[in-house]
């Protein structure tokens, strides 16, 4: 088990550093110049070398890339170019859109995916079957985004239930906060709570073909409660792993939904950053963003070992 | 057990509509109903019906031929990206499954990390560097599918290694990389066609976002997520601007995932989902 | 007992919801600014935060372009208009409760000019020899040369009087003279302002005011159409003025800006540094298709770089009808009958993505075919602006009497013309203001004459708002979103 972890830490380690510098890479390499890009078109070159010079743009690469690497391991993320403010303090705000968002996309994926696939195996080869079957296939193939006017199109400009975009803040009190999170939470679950549809139905389907399962039949108990005492638990295993990979997704890959709902998340930032190449942004937020899928790995790897037993004995 | 329950219907019915969105695209390298680039100012906006089956655009261009045409630069996109992930991911997969140890495990880890990426920052940041295009859009959505085929191979593949087949080809003395190509590949080729399709239909999907933000094919060449994206503030007074390329986006993704899930049943009995 | 409850509940509903007296005023812009200092960057969102509600200059805009005195009460020219004497108003104190006096100006004249400035406009400052305190409220500018624009360059943003106290903090915390405090910035969202109670002049009507920042268009759209917003400056979407026109809740206000919506030009690349090519390329295009298929049909077509309600504006859309025929005949004159295929870079604004579209199909039927990349600004900024790496772009030129830009040949469209530049030479040092009006009328028909670039329409300003709101700027004669005369109908 010790064994285990230190090498899972190990390769994590190596896993950020080579993160660091294929993202240091990528960025160095983006055409364009900040300073240029704030001072517009009447600038004089006198006054962007200014710039620069007050930006810290004219060291080296690798003094750069030190710099960098070394603050981020104090927590201490550099100062925008554009914003001047700390970029820290300006993920930190971000992130209670981007988080709250995630959250509640995933609680709809899982409280919408559980059940329907459940219900699903259940009725394995019926009709209830096969319409959920049918409904999750469409789910996949809507993309979100346009999911995501429609719905404007619907509650928030004919209906007038929503608004179409913005945050409000969560100062003006909890449910203001969560209503106008409500429709891009929406339009990002939905093709997740397919895909987990998918998952929960097949997995609790094969867990159910699984010789303790028959001996659980056979000893008398209803197939309900055959599926809710012993399957269940085992069928969880999968789910979990895509859960995981799901939230990490759902933080990261709101970029489109935040531009269409216009919410100061994660993603906006990012998007806003690459385009005013406030690139020292890009680099924090995207390493933030690598450093939690990788450690959302490590974590759901952790709970195999903690939820399935023969998987700890190997470990 | 009736033939109707025998046909096998995800890939009935994914094949024909994957078939007329192919049909479409081919045909409007020869022929759409309107010049596909035609500007009508005059005739802007107007519904389906009356000349343009599918209604017009902001510039009143032809939304059908737009479609027609915008299908083959979705397909063409699409599967060039299969293709970068295939002929990439497959042989390192193969790779990997060949040599156990050192080689396996970095590929294996940086699999991992090219999965910890958030594609669309990449995809964004890579046209950044290079410029929005169609190719730099397959480009992006293509080194994403590396990841994929290579660890789908190496699975495949790890599982073949210990068969008899093999190591009567061992005991033979073909190398490990004839063995790779001559014995494993053919063996895992139908389990690449179902991924394909999949990761097909995903990359439809991806280039519609792309050139949703406006980094995929540039202008004319038309493109399904652009034609969304220049609906967006038009939706309000012509919401068939954003039904009619939303929904042959559905139904092309639906089709391949469909055809995926047959060609699942029909060429591996074991892996059937829905009814045994 | 009853009365209490309602008197409690009312109290409760006041505290409660964000429930604005009827002298707040919530508006959109599309843009946020990257940090609040008009003084060190480019951004046109950050003046239309700050402009005149903020910060306020030695002179000012009006709505109609004029230039009037803000915090110098008055000044003096000198005979050989080499020396400028300002006369500072009295008692005017920043927001942090310092006076406002020569020093501040001299410091922020010398800053903006100094070497390590970072203004986005130096070149506004670059007449200025030296800046002598005279006394606590006279100060006096003295120029290298005589120049006909500086009272017209000390009304810019980028001319702001700031305080060397609050300088270190200006760009998350500005403190100003003007109307309105700042007072937070909630980032990505909003930027609230207060009423400055301590102003030197007419007191804002507004107790406070909020902009939101929408980029989106769609977003813009509900925001207005919910009421979440009471007005919102430049509207980016002109397809939906239809609807606010139609609502008797809102109107529209149509005004003008300075902004030269123009197919720039790079006339050292072939094959445009032929001037009969680019007449063909100016024949080539359908103004008013344009205007209706990027604006809706909001827009003025102009034949040359300058705003047509400028009083020494000439109408010189007469210089390039909508002719193909000529357009081909010109184009194979210049042995490109087999059609020719050039670069056609676009920025992201609207107008110059749609009216890059069309103008791409405009051309196709010469036969110039046109290669469209579509560009960010950091982008465009590098390879169209600095490395001149193009054959075409669009982009509106949104500052105001800015045809010199015509004089400078290494601008972006290399327009080399020694004619030209004397007679912008002439013009700066002209201060007699017909005179001036002449040498402007003959700028702007050589460089139409010389077909310099395709000049399309001026950009409207758009603004939407409810109908109660009064005292909005409907023009734009500077980057600014004035809101210090604004207030509700009773």
């Amino acid at each position: 088990m010790l064994g285990y972890l230190t090498k899972r830490l190990v390769s994590l380690l190596a896993s950020l550093f080579v993160a660091s510098v294929v993202i240091f890479s990528v960025v160095e390499v983006v055409p364009g110049d900040p300073a240029a890009f704030m001072l517009g078109m009447n600038a004089r070159p006198d006054t962007i070398a200014a710039l620069r010079a007050e930006l810290g743009l004219d060291g080296s690469v690798v003094e750069r890339y030190l710099a960098w690497v070394g603050g981020m391991m104090r927590g201490d993320f550099g100062i925008s170019y554009t914003y001047r403010t700390p970029v820290a303090d300006m993920i930190a705000d971000r992130l209670w859109v981007s988080l709250p968002l995630a959250l509640f996309a995933l609680t709809l994926t899982v409280v919408i995916a559980i059940p329907a696939g459940l219900f699903a195996a259940s009725r394995r080869g019926r009709a209830g079957d096969y319409s959920i079957v049918g409904a999750t296939q469409i789910g996949i193939a809507v993309p979100n985004f346009w999911f995501a006017m429609i719905l404007i199109l619907i509650f928030a400009i004919q209906l007038r239930w929503f608004s179409a975009g913005g945050f409000p803040g969560w100062q003006d009190g909890f449910w203001t906060g969560l209503k106008a999170l409500v429709l891009p939470a929406v339009a990002l679950a939905l093709p997740q709570a397919a895909i987990l549809t998918r998952v929960m139905r097949s997995s609790l389907i094969e867990v159910l073909g699984e010789d303790f399962m028959r001996t659980a039949r056979a000893k008398g108990l209803s197939s309900g409660a055959a599926i809710w005492r012993h399957g269940l638990r085992n069928a969880l295993i999968p789910v979990l792993t895509i859960i995981g990979l799901q939230f990490a997704f759902l933080l990261a890959g709101g970029i489109i939904i935040e531009q269409v709902f216009a919410l100061p998340g994660l993603g906006r930032l990012v998007f806003q950053a690459i385009s005013q190449r406030d690139l020292i942004v890009v680099e924090s937020v995207v390493m933030l963003l690598v450093f939690a899928v990788i450690m959302t790995n490590f974590l759901v790897d952790l709970a195999y070992v903690a939820v399935d037993p023969r998987l700890r004995r190997r470990a | 057990m009736t033939g109707l329950r025998r046909l096998n219907w995800p890939l009935a019915i994914g094949a024909a509509l994957v078939a007329i969105f192919a049909s479409a695209a081919v045909i409007s390298l020869v022929w759409t109903p309107h010049d596909v680039t035609g500007m009508n100012i005059s005739a802007r906006l107007k519904i389906p019906g009356d000349g343009y089956l599918l209604g017009t655009d902001h510039f009143g261009r032809d939304m059908l031929s737009m479609l027609m045409a915008g299908a083959q630069t979705s397909i063409s996109v699409a599967i060039l990206a299969v293709g970068i992930g295939m002929v990439l991911g497959v042989p390192l997969g193969l790779a990997a499954a060949a040599n156990r140890g050192g080689l396996d495990e970095m590929i294996m880890r940086a699999n991992d990390l090219a999965f910890a990426f958030p594609a669309l920052v990449i995809a964004i940041l890579i046209t950044a560097v290079f410029g929005p295009s169609a190719v730099n859009a397959i480009i992006a959505i293509g080194i994403f599918n590396i990841p994929v085929f290579a660890r789908l191979t190496r699975g495949a593949a790890l599982s073949l290694w210990t068969r008899e087949f093999i190591l009567a080809a061992r005991v033979s003395g073909k190398g490990r990389t004839r063995i790779s190509v001559e014995h494993i590949l053919p063996n895992i080729a139908n389990l690449l066609v179902v991924q394909g399709t999949i990761q097909f239909s995903l990359g439809i999907l991806a280039e519609a976002g792309l050139s949703y933000v406006g980094l995929g094919a540039q202008p004319p060449v038309p493109s399904w997520g652009r034609m969304l994206a220049d609906s967006q503030t038009l939706v309000g007074l012509a919401p068939h601007l954003a039904l009619v390329p939303g929904l042959a986006i559905i139904l092309t993704v639906l089709g391949l995932n469909l055809l995926g899930d047959g060609l699942r049943d029909a060429l591996d009995p074991k892996l059937r989902v829905g009814r045994t | 007992m009853k009365r209490f409850l309602l008197a409690a509940s009312v109290a409760a509903f006041a505290i409660s919801g964000p429930v604005w007296a009827a002298d707040h005023l919530t508006i959109g812009i599309q843009l946020e600014p990257p940090h609040l200092d008009p003084t060190g960057a480019a951004a046109g969102a950050i003046d239309d935060v700050t402009y005149g509600n903020i910060f306020e200059g030695l002179t000012r805009f009006t709505e109609d372009g004029s230039i009037v005195p803000s915090l110098a009460e008055s000044w003096q020219i000198s005979n050989d208009g080499l020396t400028y004497t300002f006369k500072l108003r009295d008692g005017v104190q920043f927001h942090d409760g310092t006076d406002m006096n020569a020093e501040d100006v001299k410091f922020s004249l010398d800053r903006a000019r100094g070497d390590d400035s970072t203004n986005a406009q130096k070149g506004l400052f670059a007449g200025i020899a030296d800046v002598v305190v005279v006394d606590p409220l006279t100060v006096e500018v003295r120029l290298s040369e005589t120049d006909g624009n500086f009272l017209f360059n000390m009304a810019w943003g980028d001319a702001a009087i700031v305080a060397p106290e609050s300088i270190g903090t200006i760009k998350t915390n500005p403190i100003g003279t003007g109307a309105f405090k700042f007072s937070n910035w909630v980032q990505g969202d909003r930027v609230e302002l207060v009423r400055n109670d301590a102003y030197w002049g007419q007191a804002a009507a507004l107790e406070s005011a909020t902009f939101k920042f929408i980029s989106d268009p769609i977003a813009a759209f509900s925001a207005m159409m919910a009421g979440d917003l009471d007005a919102f400056s430049q509207f980016p979407a002109p397809e939906n003025l239809v609807q606010f026109e139609a609502d008797d809740r809102y109107k529209v206000l149509i005004g003008s800006t300075e902004g030269e919506t123009i197919l720039s030009t790079n006339n050292k690349a072939a094959p445009f540094d032929n001037v009969n090519v680019r007449k063909a390329l100016a024949l080539a295009i359908n103004r008013q298709e344009i205007i209706d298929g990027a604006q809706f049909g909001y827009g003025t077509p102009i034949g040359t770089h300058f705003a047509p309600h400028h009083p020494a504006f000439v109408e010189l859309t007469g210089n390039s009808p909508h002719d193909p025929d000529a357009a081909r005949a010109l184009l194979a004159e210049a042995g490109l009958a087999d059609g020719v295929t050039v670069s056609l870079k676009l920025p992201p604004p609207s107008y110059a993505r749609r009216g890059g579209e069309i103008i791409a199909a405009q051309l196709r039927a010469v036969g110039i075919n046109t290669e469209i990349s579509n560009l960010e600004w950091a982008q465009w900024l590098e390879e169209v602006f600095r490395n001149k790496d193009y054959n075409l772009t669009i982009v509106a030129h949104t500052e105001p009497m800015d045809i010199g830009i015509y004089a400078n040949p290494d601008y972006y469209f290399q327009y080399d013309n020694a004619v030209f530049q004397a007679l912008m030479g002439e013009l700066r040092r002209t201060t007699d203001e017909e005179i001036r009006s002449q040498l402007l009328q003959q700028a702007q028909r050589i460089i139409s004459e010389d077909y310099v670039n395709g000049f399309l329409f001026q950009l409207p300003r758009l603004t939407v708002a409810k109908r109660e709101v009064e005292g909005l700027w409907a023009n734009a004669p500077t980057q600014a979103v004035d809101l210090t005369g604004v207030r509700w109908a009773k």
